[in-house]
């Protein structure tokens, strides 16, 4: 049966992780491989990382560190960040990602959604959607969320459905940075598209991951601050969902 | 030691290559039929499209280079479903060195999306070849939207919306659907094996 996944998102500025960490004994607070590296011995079914530079050096920093995490790590990770045109998607994938997540770009120009599909395969596109709850409807952002697009999440999310998308990654920006769980009746109705959703924003305990898999119906559940501050650990997660009868890779060793 | 990894119109070479690397050794990655054939070992990767690979393949003679080979050989996701006898992805006829069909998935509601992503569970692994006896239900990556059904060359199943084969063995023709270079300790063992065979 196929299990749900735990993916940690790793920000990323010039190369460094930016979120703290404080986890003990771990030397390499910044490295982002290293970092990676740690969340995948714990247990972490995939990892994201995006980009938060702006700069082209920044860019050109980035690529490098796809790189360096396809060669290092053996599990499957998806970049994101100022992924705007076909360039952008061929360079991450040809550094190694193995999926390239796209929000506001996808959103200007949806055909993005279906040149993505069409020379890479859906598997490797990521359709990214920040979304509102306000006035009683869920509303698509740009930017990081500071320009309104007028888009219904819903409406958004089964067009990219339709043009191609391999999966949907929903962050609610009214649950993100509370801590107080997922919107689970969101997740909820999303989960009648055809393919995988990635629930975002709001992760504060073990319970919310129970939850957006029970009551959200999310393939799988994405988080930062609760990995990165060492709130959470992986393998305690993953224990503690088994435990609550929810299908999960334990770490195996071999 | 030789490994050569075929090099044709598809993604996720790469990241077979560094996991081969991360093993010890030293793949090259070609399309030249004659280092093909030298090699010791063969791996044929892929993530694309059956049909418009299927034409590449054609166009470049690798179909008979693959199909002729006497090493062992490791077809990866794609290369698992090309190496069969015809898939329903763009109706095209395969390699047929596994005489048995691709099929497409059809989605059922909420716990059965597709394409099929994520890890999941080796079941009813048969040991030789590939596998060993540590890889009995343990979990596997697992990135497709058609499958190939239980068949005489099922070396070990899989369960997403119905059982199918996770993995493939006639000769030395070995397959996988999942992604070993991306299944972490378990797919690194996997690939361990088929270096030493």
């Amino acid at each position: 049966m196929l299990a749900k996944r735990i993916i940690p998102c790793l920000d990323v500025k010039d190369g460094m992780t930016v979120k703290g960490v404080n986890f003990v004994n771990f030397r390499d607070a910044g490295d982002a491989v290293e970092l990676g590296a740690r969340y995948s011995r714990e247990g972490a079914d995939e990892l994201v990382y995006l980009d938060i530079t702006a700069s082209h050096e920044g860019r050109k920093t980035f690529t490098q560190l796809v790189k360096n995490v396809a060669a290092r790590l053996s599990i499957p990770f998806t970049v994101g960040g100022g992924i705007n045109e076909m360039r952008d998607v061929d360079r991450l994938l040809s550094a190694g990602a193995d999926k390239v997540s796209v929000n506001s770009a996808a959103l200007r120009n949806p055909a993005l959604i279906e040149e993505i599909a069409a020379n890479f395969g859906s598997q490797v596109c990521v359709v990214a959607i920040d979304a509102n709850y306000e006035d009683g409807r869920w509303m698509c952002y740009l930017n990081g969320g500071r320009i309104p697009s007028g888009r219904d999440l819903f409406r958004w999310a089964a067009e990219a459905q339709e043009r191609g998308a391999g999966e949907i990654l929903f962050t609610s920006m009214t649950h993100d940075g509370v801590k107080d769980g997922y919107a689970l009746e969101a997740l909820s109705e999303l989960s009648g598209l055809r393919i995988p959703v990635i629930a975002s924003g709001g992760a504060g305990r073990k319970e919310h991951f129970r939850d957006a898999f029970l009551h959200g119906k999310a393939d799988a559940a994405l988080a930062a601050s609760v990995f990165h501050f060492g709130e959470i650990g992986i393998g305690e997660l993953k224990a503690f969902l088994a435990g609550e009868g929810i299908n999960v890779r334990q770490q195996q060793v071999i | 030691m030789k490994i050569a990894i075929v090099k044709y119109n598809a993604g996720n070479i790469y990241s077979v290559d560094y996991a081969l690397k991360r093993l010890g050794a030293e793949p090259v990655i070609t399309a030249d039929a004659d280092v093909l054939q030298r090699a010791d070992k063969v791996i044929f990767p892929g993530v694309g499209e059956a049909h418009t690979t299927m034409a590449h393949l054609r166009e470049h003679g690798l179909d008979v280079v693959i199909r002729n080979l006497r090493q062992p050989v490791l077809g990866i996701c794609l290369g698992m479903q090309l190496m069969c006898r015809f898939s329903e992805e763009g109706s095209v006829d395969c390699l047929n060195i596994f005489d048995t069909d691709v099929k497409r998935f059809i989605p059922q509601g909420d716990d059965y999306k597709v394409p099929h992503m994520g890890w999941n569970t080796l079941d009813n692994v048969k040991e030789g070849g590939i596998f060993d006896s540590r890889q009995e239900s343990r979990y596997v990556y697992f990135v497709h939207s058609y499958y190939v059904p239980l068949n005489a060359y099922t070396s070990a199943a899989t369960d997403h919306i119905l059982p199918f084969s996770a993995a493939l063995q006639k000769d030395n023709f070995h397959a996988t659907q999942f992604h070993p270079e991306k299944s972490g300790p378990v797919g690194e063992a996997i690939l361990s094996n088929f270096l030493r065979l």
